[in-house]
C-alpha cells in the first residue's frame, strides 16, 4: 500500500497522522504487524544488552577472586541480566510473534484493540528506558531480579526503586497487551475457526495472555508494597515494625513462577508449529499438546514454593510443594514425546528452522530433567541458590526459549521481510550457538554440585571451580559470536531485493502463509472461511485412504494465496498519536516518585489528556 | 550428533565429580562428611541416575528419529499422515507419573525427618550479620566463668564436637555497626550452608529457622552465606571446625575463661588502644567485645579468643587467621588500615590509624589467645 498523508479534519483534539510510511509512521502505528516488528527489534537489541551483561559476568567468574568488576559493579550487572533478559527480551519477543502472528493465525485484520497495543509496546519501551536510565542516576537496581525484602527495602541505593517503578511500566504493558492478545483469539477468529482448529501457537498465545492476566496483579501489588517500603517508610515487609520478610517471597514468585512458563510456552507454540511443517505431518496428538498446555498453566500456579524450601515454610509446605513440582514435570513430557512422534516417520527437512526446534527441544529436555530434580526437596537444600539452578533455567529459557526464537525468526523472516534468511549462516549459527551453550551451562551443573553459590562475584582458588568457570567464560563467547553471525545474516538478507520466487518457501500448514509476503496491511482480500486444522495445508493437500498425501491440482481449491488483490471497502483502524503520548506520562510520574512530586503531576495530565484524545477520537478516521 | 556428545561429556563430568576425593573441592555437595548431607547425597544420586536413563533414551531417541527419517536428496516420500494415538498419550502420560510417584516416596520421608530436632542435640544461635557470621552457644554448661557468665560466643568459625548432635537457631541480625557512609547493617535474608554436613536454611529476619546436624570425623568444613544478601554476599564466608572429644573439652575450657593477659609491651600498648583509644569519634569497644575486659560491643565480631587456632579466619573468612600456624599479621594490618579496600563496604570504617597503633592492636589481638 502506498503511503498516504492526508490529514483528516478530526473530531479529535489534534489533527490526525494518516502516513502509514515512513520514519514517523512507526510512532502512530496501530498496525499488530508493524508493532510486532518493533517488539520483535527492540527484545533483539536487548537480548544484545542483556547478553553483554553476560559476557562481563563470565569475564569476571574466569578466575578466582576476579577483579574485573568490584561487587557492586557486579551486583547491578546480574541483577540487570536477569532482569532485562526475562522482562525485556524473551517476553517481548513472545508478544513480537504473538503480535505479528495471532491475527493472520486466525484471519482477522488486527488485533482487537489495535491502539491499546500500539500503548502496549510504548509503555514496554519507555519502561525499559526509566529502568535503564537509572544507571546515570545513581546505578542499576542491584537486588537481583527476585529482589528479596528486606535487602531491597534496606539497600541504600536507589536502584530498587527504579526496579519496582520499572516493573509497574511494563506490568502496564504486559496486563494491557495481554488482554487484547486473549480478546482477539476469543473474538475475532474467521469463520469455521473453532477453538480446537486454531494452530497450537494461537492456543499457547491464548495460555500465555492468560497467566499474565491472572498473574501480574500479583507482582503489582508486591512492587506497590516495595515502593511503599522504601519510599513512605511503611512496614510491610520489616519485621521490626510487624512486616514480614516472606511476604514478598510468597508475592514474588506467586507471579515468579508462573511468568516461568509465560518465557516457555512461546517456545512450545513456535516447536509446535515448525516441527509439522518440516516433518511434513501433521503435529501427534493436537488436542494432548494443547490440553497439556493448559494444564501447565493452571499447575504452574501451584508451585512457587518451590522457590522457598529454604524459606522454612515447614515440611507440610514442602512435601506439598514438591510434590506439585513433580506433577507439572507430567504435562511437559508428553509435550516432548507428541513432539517425538510428530517426526516418527516423517520427511524431516532439516533446515535450520528444524535444526533450531530438535536441538531446542533436546536442550529443554536437559532443563526438564534437572527441574524435575528440584522436586527432591530434601536434596534441594544442597542445590538451591546454587549454580545447578542456573544451569538448569538456562537450559530451560534459553536451551528451549531462544533457540525456538531463532528458530521461529529464520521460519517466519520470509514472511515478515519477504526475502530469505541465508540459509548456510542460519545453520552455523545453529551449530555455534549449540556448542557454546552446552560449553557455557552444562558446566554449570557441575559448579552448583561442587559448591557454587549464585549471586556471586568471586570465588576462591581451592574450591576446585575454576576449570568449570573458565569452560562457561569461553563458551559464553561462542555464543556471543553465533549471535553476532546472526546479526550479519540479518543484514545480508537486507542486501538482497524484496520479493520470493516462492511465497510459501516452506509448504506450510497455517493461514499466515495465505496472505503475501509481506502480508498488506489488512491482511487478507477476503477472510478465509476455515474447514480444518491446518486449513491451508489441506487446501494444497488431500490424504487419500491410507492417509498419505495427495497433492490438489492447482486451481482446483477454493482459494488461493490471498492479499495482492485490491482492498475494497476494508476499514482499518487509523493510526494514532495518543498511545504514545500515554505511554510518555508513565515514567514521567515515576521519576516524580523518586525526584519531585511535580513530576507526578505533570505525568499524570500527559497521561490523562492522552486517554482522553484517545477516548474522542474515532479507532477508523472518517474518509473523503 | 555434538549435542549428545556434549550431554555424554556432561555425564561423564557428574561422575567424575561424583568420585573425587575430598581434598580437592572443600564445597562437594556429593562428599558428605555427616549424616544430613549423606541422606541428602544418597536421595539425588539415584534419581540422577533415573534422570541420566531417561536422558539417554529421549535423546537418543531424537537423534535416531533425526538421522533416520531425515530427507535425502532425490527422495520422494509422502510420510502417514498420523494425527495421534489415545493409547500411546495414556502411556507415556502414566509412565512419567509413575516414576516420579516412585521418586517421591523417599522424598517426603526424608523432608519429615529432616524437619525432626531431637531432644538430646546442643543448641548454638546462629546469627547473621552483613557480612560475616556469630555463634552463641547458648546451653547452660556453655556459660562463661567471667563477667555476667553470658553464654560462649565466636565468630566465623562454628567449633562443634565430633559425632555430637548440633542444633542450629537461625537469627538474622543488624542495626549495630556502620560503615564509612554511615550506612548501617542490616537484618536482612541469608541462608546458612555446609555443603559437606548440610543443606541451607535460610536465615529469616523475624523467623527463627533451624538446622540439625552432625559431623562424622574431626577436622574443618567450608561454608557461606547462599542467599543474596547485599554487596558482599559473595563473600560471607564461615567454617565449621570439628574437634574430637579432648580437644573439644580443652577448647570450652578455654572459651570460659578470659582471653589472656597481654605479655609483650606492644601489646599492652595496643590493649590500651583498644579499649581507651578514640580514632575519628570511633571507639573498637562500641561494636567489639572481649571477655573479661570492659569491652563489650556486640554490633561486630567478639575478640575474646581472637587468637585461638580454631578462630581459623575473619572477616567473613575473608583471610586466615593464620598461614602456616603463624599469626597472618599481613591481612589483619591491611585490615585495619582500610576494612573498606579489602571488603569493599565492611561496616568497620577506615578510622584513619596510625601504623604504630596498627602494629600495637595487631599485637593485641593476637595475644588473645
Amino acid at each position: 500500500m502506498a503511503s498516504v498523508s492526508v490529514v483528516a479534519p478530526s473530531k479529535g483534539l489534534v489533527r490526525r497522522p494518516m502516513a502509514t510510511g515512513g520514519f514517523w509512521s512507526w510512532f502512530t502505528t496501530v498496525d499488530h504487524k508493524k508493532i510486532g516488528i518493533m517488539y520483535g527489534i527492540s527484545a533483539f537489541v536487548f537480548f544484545v544488552i542483556g547478553g553483554l551483561e553476560a559476557l562481563l559476568i563470565r569475564a569476571q567468574l574466569y578466575q578466582p577472586d576476579g577483579t574485573l568488576l568490584n561487587a557492586d559493579q557486579y551486583n547491578q550487572i546480574f541483577t540487570t541480566h536477569g532482569i532485562t533478559m526475562v522482562f525485556l527480551f524473551v517476553m517481548p519477543m513472545a508478544a513480537a510473534f504473538f503480535n505479528y502472528l495471532i491475527p493472520l493465525m486466525i484471519g482477522a485484520r488486527d488485533v482487537a484493540f489495535p491502539r491499546l497495543n500500539a500503548f502496549s509496546f510504548w509503555a514496554f519501551i519507555l519502561g525499559a528506558m526509566f529502568l535503564y536510565s537509572s544507571a546515570f542516576l545513581g546505578g542499576l537496581p542491584n537486588c537481583g531480579w527476585f529482589c528479596y525484602a528486606p535487602n531491597s527495602t534496606t539497600d541504600p541505593t536507589s536502584g530498587a526503586t527504579f526496579y519496582a517503578l520499572g516493573l509497574l511500566i511494563a506490568g502496564i504493558a504486559s496486563t494491557v497487551g495481554a488482554v487484547n492478545l486473549a480478546v482477539t483469539v476469543i473474538n475475532l477468529r474467521a469463520p469455521g475457526m473453532s477453538l480446537f482448529r486454531v494452530p497450537v501457537l494461537v492456543w499457547m498465545g491464548l495460555v500465555v495472555q492468560l497467566l499474565l492476566v491472572f498473574s501480574l496483579p500479583i507482582i503489582t501489588v508486591a512492587l506497590f508494597q516495595l515502593l511503599f517500603d522504601r519510599r513512605f517508610n511503611t512496614a510491610f515487609f520489616d519485621p521490626t515494625r510487624g512486616g514480614e520478610p516472606l511476604l514478598w517471597q510468597h508475592m514474588f514468585w506467586l507471579f515468579g513462577h508462573p511468568e516461568v512458563y509465560v518465557l516457555i510456552l512461546p517456545a512450545f507454540a513456535i516447536f509446535s508449529e515448525i516441527l509439522p511443517v518440516f516433518s511434513r505431518k501433521p503435529l501427534f496428538g493436537y488436542q494432548f499438546v494443547v490440553f497439556s498446555g493448559i494444564a501447565i498453566g493452571f499447575i504452574g500456579f501451584g508451585v512457587w514454593a518451590h522457590h522457598m524450601y529454604a524459606a522454612g515454610l515447614g515440611p507440610v509446605a514442602n512435601t506439598a510443594f514438591g510434590i506439585s513440582t513433580a506433577i507439572i514435570g507430567v504435562p511437559t513430557g508428553i509435550k516432548i514425546f507428541n513432539w517425538m512422534a510428530t517426526m516418527y516417520k516423517g520427511d524431516l527437512r532439516l533446515q535450520s528452522p528444524m535444526l533450531f526446534c530438535i536441538g531446542g527441544i533436546m536442550m529443554f529436555v536437559i532443563g526438564g530433567l534437572s527441574g524435575v530434580t528440584h522436586s527432591i526437596v530434601p536434596s534441594d537444600y544442597q542445590q538451591t541458590d546454587t549454580y545447578y539452578v542456573v544451569a538448569h533455567f538456562h537450559y530451560v529459557i534459553f536451551g528451549g526459549g531462544v533457540f525456538a526464537f531463532f528458530g521461529g525468526l529464520v521460519y517466519w523472516w520470509p514472511k515478515v521481510f519477504a526475502r530469505m534468511f541465508p540459509e548456510r549462516l542460519s545453520k552455523l549459527v545453529f551449530w555455534l550457538m549449540l556448542i557454546g551453550f552446552n560449553l557455557t551451562f552444562g558446566p554449570m551443573h557441575i559448579l552448583g554440585l561442587g559448591g557454587m553459590i549464585r549471586r556471586t562475584y568471586t570465588y576462591p582458588e581451592g574450591l576446585g571451580l575454576t576449570l568449570w568457570n573458565q569452560l562457561a567464560t569461553v563458551g559464553s563467547f561462542i555464543i556471543a559470536l553465533s549471535v553476532a553471525i546472526f546479526a550479519l545474516g540479518a543484514i545480508a538478507s537486507f542486501r538482497k531485493p524484496k520479493g520470493l520466487a516462492n511465497e510459501d518457501p516452506w509448504d506450510a500448514r497455517t493461514l499466515e502463509w495465505m496472505t503475501a509476503c509481506p502480508p498488506a496491511a489488512h491482511n487478507f482480500d477476503e477472510i478465509p472461511t476455515v474447514h480444518a486444522l491446518d486449513e491451508f495445508w489441506h487446501r494444497k493437500y488431500a490424504e487419500d485412504k491410507e492417509g498419505r498425501l495427495v497433492r490438489v491440482p492447482a486451481g482446483a481449491s477454493d482459494h488461493e494465496p490471498d492479499g495482492h488483490g485490491v482492498a475494497l471497502a476494508i476499514h482499518l483502524p487509523s493510526p494514532s498519536f495518543w498511545p504514545l503520548v500515554a505511554a510518555l506520562g508513565l515514567p514521567v510520574m515515576s521519576y516524580g516518585v523518586i525526584y519531585s512530586w511535580w513530576l507526578i503531576g505533570i505525568g499524570a495530565i500527559i497521561t490523562v489528556t492522552a486517554l482522553m484524545g484517545w477516548a474522542m477520537e474515532p479507532s477508523v478516521a472518517e474518509e473523503h | 550428533m555434538r549435542n549428545r556428545l556434549f550431554g555424554a561429556i556432561g555425564l561423564g563430568a557428574v561422575a567424575l565429580l561424583l568420585g573425587s576425593c575430598s581434598g580437592d573441592l572443600p564445597q562437594n555437595t556429593f562428599d558428605p562428611a555427616g549424616p544430613v548431607a549423606q541422606k541428602q547425597a544418597d536421595l539425588i544420586i539415584p534419581v540422577l541416575w533415573v534422570a541420566a536413563g531417561v536422558f539417554v533414551l529421549v535423546e537418543g531417541g531424537i537423534v535416531l528419529i533425526a538421522l533416520k527419517y531425515r530427507h535425502r536428496k532425490g527422495e520422494e516420500r509422502t510420510p502417514p499422515q498420523t494425527h495421534g494415538n489415545t493409547r500411546l498419550e495414556i502411556g507415556w502420560t502414566i509412565a512419567p507419573a509413575l516414576i516420579l510417584a516412585f521418586v517421591m516416596v523417599p522424598t517426603v520421608g526424608l523432608i519429615w525427618e529432616l524437619s525432626e530436632r531431637p531432644a538430646d542435640a546442643m543448641h548454638v544461635t546462629v546469627k547473621g550479620y552483613q557480612w560475616w557470621w556469630g555463634f552463641e552457644y547458648t546451653d547452660p554448661e556453655m556459660t562463661v566463668g567471667y563477667g555476667s557468665s553470658g553464654p560462649i560466643v565466636t565468630a566465623d568459625t562454628l567449633v562443634v564436637p565430633v559425632g555430637q548432635t548440633v542444633d542450629l537457631s537461625l537469627e538474622a541480625v543488624g542495626g549495630g555497626a556502620r560503615d564509612a557512609e554511615g550506612e548501617a547493617d542490616h537484618a536482612v535474608i541469608h541462608s546458612f550452608w555446609t555443603p559437606r554436613l548440610f543443606g541451607k536454611q535460610d536465615v529469616v529476619p523475624g523467623h527463627e529457622g533451624n538446622i540439625v546436624f552432625s559431623a562424622d570425623e574431626p577436622g574443618t568444613y567450608w561454608g557461606q552465606c547462599a542467599e543474596f544478601c547485599g554487596l558482599q554476599h559473595g563473600r560471607m564466608w564461615f567454617r565449621v571446625v570439628v574437634l574430637d572429644e579432648a580437644a573439644w573439652a580443652a577448647w570450652v575450657a578455654n572459651e570460659k575463661t578470659p582471653g589472656a593477659e597481654p605479655s609483650s609491651a606492644l601489646a599492652r600498648q595496643g590493649m590500651d588502644l583498644f579499649l581507651n583509644g578514640e580514632f575519628d569519634g570511633g571507639q573498637c569497644i562500641a561494636c567489639h567485645a572481649v571477655g573479661g575486659t570492659e569491652a563489650g560491643g556486640i554490633a561486630a565480631p567478639d575478640l575474646t579468643h581472637f587468637a585461638a587456632p580454631t578462630h581459623e579466619c575473619f572477616a567473613g573468612c575473608n583471610w586466615d587467621t593464620f598461614v602456616n600456624g603463624e599469626p597472618n599479621l599481613d591481612d589483619l594490618k591491611a585490615w585495619l588500615r582500610d576494612p573498606g579496600a579489602v571488603k569493599l563496604g565492611a561496616k568497620m570504617p577506615d578510622y584513619g590509624l596510625s601504623e604504630d597503633e596498627i602494629d600495637a592492636i595487631a599485637a593485641y589481638l593476637y595475644s588473645l589467645t
